[in-house]
């Protein structure tokens, strides 16, 4: 025994004369996250992950956020990410708490957010022999993650939690996820870190655009007759001067400005030169100038089937120009003229230096028959609906709800559905960072934590969940959070007893066979809402829509607002399956079926 | 992206970190996206082992080529992507083990064919023989081809491993 407890005086033992601390892999790695100014965790305990807990418990400078499903937790710090523009951090145990944190992880490698995903692991010597709540995290997360690490060494921890956030925030953000086994928790080891900065050994995105490519791309601008701007969620990405300098930008060259679902708020909606969002629900007139224009300046959007529509009919006589962080996201769905790999704010800082320089405000074409043509494509109104006195249209509530809420700088997340696409269409945002929703993959369940996210982050602000009553129902069990932490989130479900946009496919494509659509057996929403001692409200007459939601907002805490609206209204504008940006239906249009088997598919 | 223009065969170098789970990055993007692999090889190439090799003979229309490169390049512990289709003349060397097992005259015109494309013999029994032989791929095949007709057995083919030809490197 004497032998076997006698250190050897290897190279090790002499580092420990150094003053490095030797911490525990738990206090290690809350001590990294203080040092990279970690001020908030959502999580969910196991397990796996109690020696980090323990830790936890002893401190009180980052402030752990118990949500009721780990999926929320990965939706809440998305949300957190999204307003404040810092990554949101998410701590949850091994196996099951791995695995239901997973659609929140594709949620956020999808819409380019940048979370830290630490997750328990069984013990090393465990791996691999299916040992109770293993699974293989790093195997099941490896493609929904922009990197994941598995700890195997306790003294890397410190430099690969530093790398983690290194990498999760620069170039295209991205979901990471760290996987720590309970002993590396637990093993003691000296906290040293290899550099100071950070950084990875390798991994440098290209932040500054070719200098020929952006001079070519101001000259192509300078030329244009019909230009258009088209941005993204890149731009959001990018920081909030880069939307600014995006707006000083668009101003310059007068061109119009579209934005797409993940891009709202970063060009102010209020403003002449915005034509509204783009894409399958998009405007007429938004539609119309991206097919129509002669130069497009695509600026962090990458071209995403639900903005094309029929790829080889979008936009079909213009030269394009993309401004993109991420190689991968140029000459992907649409072949691009000019292609910039660049962060969207140097780009645009750039692209306005040349105009200058280059005195083109001089030469260009005269855009007044352009906008004569924008104009003539906004009289269609393709926003309008029919209102009624007997029951609330699902469009008046939003605008009542936008209406009510100018100028108090609110923050809007969505659920996935018709709703997401009406709130996208009416409420308008004049700043970045205001705007929550699952744009690439389409998450029911998003909105309602990804609200908790936003109203941690901002206790003071007004945050409103726009729900369905379907996509309420996948994630519900978060009113315990919001009651716990007396989070004054406003949740306004638009309920229509259907899931709206399903039903609207299937009336529209499938004869009207509602297969599986009717939201059946709907709790009573104000009782629910009570059960967790939170305000509960239900609206179902127009003529008391506007004191409802006042009452809504103007509550001191959580409310939650069953709002029963028109149940079967379609949201248009709507760009068929299959169909051109051109071929844009509008409410009271007369709705063929998709031409073929090939346009059904591609739904 | 649906597939228009013409196909090509495209040999691309990786540079990547020699760390745990590298392999099933790119080869997860592969499969994950569709891309079409037709050989992969892999190996260390430096002495501080800090820095594999992998090359991969993919094909596809020249968007695809470009999204594949741009994937793998994205992969954060991949340092280089390089097509070596494009950037220039390359050279390019697959071996084989080929297993033939036969006598009389098939076992003679056997080791006669082996000779001429200077393939080694590396193991023989009175009724067998494996053949080891490096070359183009297309060399290969042919020769594999060949063998069908006299007693093959198995095969065990490396893969590519190729290199831009010229003074400069990766
Ligand atoms: C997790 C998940 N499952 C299924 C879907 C498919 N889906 C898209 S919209 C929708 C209906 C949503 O209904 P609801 O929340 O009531 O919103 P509405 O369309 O009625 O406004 C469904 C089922 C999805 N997007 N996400
Ligand atoms: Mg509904």
């Amino acid at each position: 025994m004497t032998a076997t407890t006698t250190i050897p005086a290897t190279g090790r033992a002499k580092e420990k004369a150094d003053d490095a601390p030797i911490l525990s892999g738990a206090q290690m790695i809350l001590r990294a996250l203080t040092e990279l100014g970690v001020e908030v965790v959502f999580g969910y305990p196991g397990g796996a992950v109690l020696p980090i807990y323990d830790e936890i418990f002893k401190q009180d400078k980052i402030k752990h956020i118990l949500v009721r499903h780990e999926q929320a937790a990965a939706h809440a710090a998305e949300g957190y990410a999204r307003t404040t523009g810092k990554p949101g951090v998410v701590l949850v145990t091994s196996g099951p708490g791995a695995t239901n944190a997973v659609t929140g992880l594709t949620d956020a490698l999808l819409d380019s957010i940048p979370i830290i995903c630490l997750t328990g692991q069984v013990a090393r010597h465990l791996i691999g022999n299916d040992a109770f709540q293993e699974a293989d995290t790093v195997g099941i997360t490896r493609p929904c993650t922009k990197h994941n690490y598995l700890v195997k060494d306790t003294e890397r921890l410190p430099d690969i939690i530093h790398e983690a956030f290194y990498v999760g925030t620069n170039g295209r953000p991205g979901p990471v996820v760290i996987d720590l086994p309970k002993d590396v928790q637990i093993e003691k080891a000296p906290y040293r870190r290899s550099g100071q900065r950070g950084e990875h050994r390798t991994y440098r995105p290209q932040l500054d655009g070719d200098e020929l490519a952006l001079r070519e791309a101001a000259a192509a601008l300078a030329r244009a007759e019909r230009p258009i701007v088209y941005s993204g969620g890149g731009i959001i990405n990018a920081g909030p001067e880069a939307s600014e300098l995006l707006a000083e930008f668009t101003r310059l060259i007068g061109a119009p400005i579209t934005n797409t679902l993940m891009g709202l708020g970063a060009y102010p909606a209020s403003d002449k030169q915005f034509l509204g969002m783009l894409g399958m629900h998009g405007t007429w007139e938004a539609n119309h100038a991206m097919h129509d224009c002669d130069v497009m300046l695509a600026v962090g959007a990458r071209f995403d089937d639900r903005v094309t529509g029929r790829v080889d009919a979008f936009s079909p006589g213009s030269t394009k120009i993309q401004v993109d962080i991420d190689l991968s996201s140029i000459n992907k769905n649409v072949p691009v003229d000019i292609p910039i790999i660049a962060d969207a704010g140097r780009a645009l800082k750039r692209l306005i230096e040349i105009w200058h320089e280059e005195g083109y405000a001089k030469s260009q074409p005269d855009l007044a028959p352009w906008w004569a043509q924008i104009e003539h494509w906004r009289t269609k109104k393709c926003l309008s609906y029919k209102d009624s006195d007997e029951v609330i249209l699902p469009q008046k509530s939003l605008e009542r709800l936008a209406h009510f809420t100018k100028g108090k700088d609110a923050i809007f997340s969505t659920e996935v559905g018709q709703h997401q696409m009406w709130a996208a269409q009416f409420l308008g945002f004049d700043k970045p960072n205001r705007w929550l929703t699952s744009g690439g993959l389409g998450t029911m369940g998003y909105g309602l934590p990804a609200a908790i996210g936003a109203q941690i982050a901002y206790p003071d602000r007004l945050v409103i969940d726009v729900s369905g009553e379907a996509s309420f129902q996948m994630n519900m069990q978060e009113l315990g959070t919001i009651a716990q932490y007396e989070l004054p989130v406003k949740i306004f479900i638009m309920n229509n007893e259907y899931m709206g946009m399903v039903r609207q496919w299937q009336d529209l494509s499938y004869d009207g066979r509602r297969s599986h659509s009717y939201s059946e057996s709907l709790p009573d929403f104000v009782k629910l809402a009570e059960a967790y001692g939170i305000k509960g409200i239900v609206v179902e007459d127009p003529a008391k829509l506007d004191e409802a939601i006042l009452e809504m907002i103007n509550h001191d805490g959580p409310v939650l607002m069953d709002c029963r609206v028109a149940k079967i209204e379609n949201c248009f504008p709507m760009v068929p399956a299959g169909a051109a940006h051109n071929e844009m239906l509008l409410a009271g249009d007369v709705i063929g079926k998709p031409k073929d088997d090939d346009a059904l598919a591609v739904v | 992206m649906k597939e228009i223009g013409t196909i090509a065969r495209h040999t691309i170098s990786v540079i990547v970190d020699n760390e745990a789970g590298v392999l099933a990055r790119v080869t997860g993007l592969f499969s994950g996206r569709g891309y079409n692999i037709e050989s992969l090889t892999v190996a260390e190439v430096d002495h501080t082992g800090t820095r594999s090799r992998i090359t991969v003979v993919t094909s596809g229309t020249r968007m695809v080529i470009e999204q594949i490169k741009a994937q793998l390049d994205r992969l954060v512990p991949v340092h280089k992507v390089a097509d070596l289709t494009i950037d220039g003349t390359f050279v390019s060397r697959d071996m084989a083990l080929v297993k033939v097992s036969g006598s009389g005259e098939r076992r003679v015109e056997a080791l006669r064919i082996a000779d001429t494309f200077r393939a080694r013999t590396v193991d023989a029994s009175v009724n067998s023989f494996i053949f080891e032989l490096t070359g183009s791929t297309e060399k290969i095949d042919a020769f594999v081809e060949l063998m069908a007709d006299l007693g093959l057995v198995e095969v065990a083919r490396t893969g590519a491993v190729a290199l831009s030809r010229g003074p400069s490197g990766l």
